[in-house]
């Protein structure tokens, strides 16, 4: 039994198609996000699910019932929207209320849901606070708790943290999955940025162009990309573009547009003789030579020290740069040190090359 | 050197301001207050005293005009607000971003013309002789040409199209700097539309629908050219007792009496209205976001 499930949906604007065939199943209970550049369908998606768009095909489902002809006040799930859209001439206890009122709640019983709505959100007092007087935090929790308080099946967010400073964003991050264990609901989350995406979902439906490109756990994304998309898109890469000279069973051998040659492990069907990019992941090289096939050599062009996340630069002969991970090092790397990254054969990803 | 400069240009700007307000508006009006209180006992001899006040009270068509003038202008305020806020609600949220732009000008056209030949435009379709009549016998509808001007419609027909540009002006600029997810968000809570429109529109509009109110209000109640043109002698309105008081009668003391009248009543009248709406002048004026 899915909580929410979309099946084949379409959405054409005009000639645009801006959500194409779109399916997924969101089980009850979990944390599913849906991760894409702007402009991939996404928003579409979501305001298809939540009814104020209606799809050129395909059926929404909510608890197995198809709602496509129940209009966006009568179905039971409710959006975060991007800005909020807490109502401003309302305070904080009229907003929460706002959804019983329509629904038609016992007068009596509206205050006692509200104050136990906003104690689950670790706010419990604010209801006569006027909207203008919270932090971006509190807002955030806020606009959450009018959604909960009326126990939807889907709790939709559209990019909610966009408008929040880093550091609140980061610490937002934990606080949504807490709270979406809290109430045990099924979120769709969409966002933009990968690391959102990756740190709070149990499951991630990769978007391009208004298609689906993968939908899997954030670490079957990571580590198995199925597309070169995904893998440049998820997580941080080194992308080196060039040509197939070679096959042989799953390792191909690759001649680079900026000259040398590596091998890598061959993930799609593209054939010798095709364009196509290497991904390599930045924790997947160390800094040595290896085998010649899977060396790159360069100067080191700049060092980033980010804790246990840091970065060495290393500029090429041919200008390009790739990011490795900076593992414990006997002796310290200076910058313009001549070094060389070596990697694994099947660490090194090689997918179609993407349109530009 | 810099904060002399600054001082300059405020005093520069302030001036004309200042001139105006006080030359045009509170000096006239102190005047006017003061010719108020002078009672006229014999030529060229006054005193002091609340007399012309109490004559106004004392004589019931004066009265009467003071609050027919008012009931009316009240009718007109509450039928502009409702025949202006879908059109504002059509220009700032449903009409597409270019189409707006032109019909927000299409509503101020009609500013470019005087009140005058607006007027008469209106005699023009309404008269017994006029287009309206002409057709209606053409089409044989009616057998007879009928006047319809010089009745309390027409007046208030003629009053609501002359003020309901700056009905629509402010809900426009209102209801524009709302945001469309604050509907969205309404529905998607379970509102239906009727309960969308009561709670999020309305009070979101509500800066916007006094300050029309109160502009519109003030505007039919102190507008002399419409009431006399198209309700003729039998219009009644205050401001042609003024007139007559001024310029017929020669009675400045009464005029200047029932000038005075004329603006504590209206304001008091708007007062009544900010507190029965639980807003204030300066909510109206500024928004605080």
């Amino acid at each position: 039994m899915y909580d929410l499930s979309c099946a084949g949906v379409t959405k054409k604007f005009g000639p645009f198609t801006a959500v194409s065939d779109v399916s997924l199943n969101i089980p009850s209970g979990s944390f599913f996000s849906i991760l894409g550049p702007s402009g991939c369908g996404k928003t579409t998606l979501m305001r298809m699910i939540a009814g104020f768009e209606t799809p050129s095909s395909g059926d929404i489902r909510i608890k197995g019932e198809s709602v496509l002809s129940i209009p966006p006040n009568r179905r039971n799930v409710k959006m975060v929207f991007q800005n909020l859209a807490l109502f401003p001439m309302m305070s904080v206890g009229e907003n929460i209320a706002y959804g019983l009122r329509c629904r038609g709640d016992v007068r009596s019983e509206i205050a006692g849901k509200v104050a136990r709505v906003l104690d689950r959100v670790s706010m419990p007092g604010v209801e006569d606070k006027q909207i203008d007087q919270l932090s971006g935090g509190q807002k955030q929790r806020i606009a959450i708790a009018r959604c909960m308080v009326l126990e939807p099946d889907v709790l939709l967010l559209d990019e909610p943290l966009g408008a929040l400073d880093l550091k609140l964003r980061e610490h937002m991050k934990i606080e949504l999955k807490q709270l979406q264990h809290r109430f045990a609901t099924t979120f769709l989350y969409i966002t933009h940025d990968q690391s959102e995406a990756l740190v709070m979902s149990d499951q991630v439906a990769v978007m391009n162009a208004g298609r689906f490109e993968q939908i899997g756990t954030p670490k079957e994304l990571y580590r198995g990309p199925v597309s070169g998309f995904v893998a440049g898109f998820v997580g941080d890469a080194t992308c080196l573009p060039g040509t197939i000279t070679d096959i042989r069973g799953q390792q191909a051998r690759v001649a680079l547009d900026s000259g040398g040659q590596v091998i890598g492990c061959l993930c799609d069907e593209s054939g010798t003789g095709d364009a196509v990019e290497v991904f390599l992941r930045p924790e997947a090289m160390q800094i040595c030579s290896g085998n010649d096939d899977t060396t790159l050599r360069g100067r080191v062009d700049s060092l980033l020290f980010n804790g246990a996340n840091s970065r060495v630069l290393m500029r090429m002969g041919s200008g390009q740069i790739i990011e490795v991970a900076e593992t414990a090092q006997a002796d310290p790397l200076t910058e313009g040190a001549q070094i060389a990254v070596s990697w694994r054969p099947e660490q090194a990803r090689i997918f179609a090359r993407r349109a530009e | 050197m810099g904060r002399d400069a600054g001082r300059l240009s405020l005093i520069l700007l302030f001036t004309p301001f200042a001139l105006w307000i006080g030359l045009l508006i509170v000096l006239p009006q102190l005047g006017i207050g003061y010719v108020s209180l002078r009672e006229k006992v014999g030529v060229n001899q006054y005193e002091f005293g609340f007399g012309n006040y109490a004559d106004f009270f004392g004589e019931p068509i004066y009265r009467n005009t003071l609050l027919r003038t008012a009931w009316m202008s009240i009718l007109v305020t509450i039928l502009a607000l409702i025949i202006g806020f879908p059109i504002a609600y059509y220009i700032a949220k449903l009409a597409r971003a270019r189409i707006r732009a032109a019909l927000f000008l299409m509503c101020l056209i009609p500013l470019w013309v005087s009140d005058l030949v607006r007027a008469y435009g209106w005699i023009v379709l309404l008269r017994e002789t006029g287009v309206v009549s002409t057709v209606l016998v053409g089409a044989g509808l009616i057998t007879e040409p009928v006047e319809m001007l010089y009745n309390d419609v027409t007046v208030v027909i003629g009053l609501v199209y002359t003020v309901i540009l700056f009905m629509i002006v402010p809900l426009v600029s209102t209801l524009q700097g709302m945001d469309d997810a604050l509907l969205e968000a309404g529905y998607n809570l379970g509102g239906s539309r009727f309960t969308v429109f009561r709670r999020i529109v309305v009070p979101y509009a509500m800066p916007g629908i006094v300050a029309g109110c109160i502009i519109t209000f003030m505007l039919a109640a102190g507008s002399y050219l419409t009431p006399i043109l198209l309700g003729g002698k039998n219009s009644s309105w205050f401001t042609e007792q003024i007139y007559n008081q001024f310029i017929t009668r020669y009675n400045w003391e009464a005029g200047a009496t029932f000038g005075v009248l004329l603006l504590v009543f209206t304001s008091l009248v708007v007062w009544v209205g900010l507190r029965l709406t639980g807003q204030s002048l300066v909510t109206t004026v500024a928004r605080k976001d």
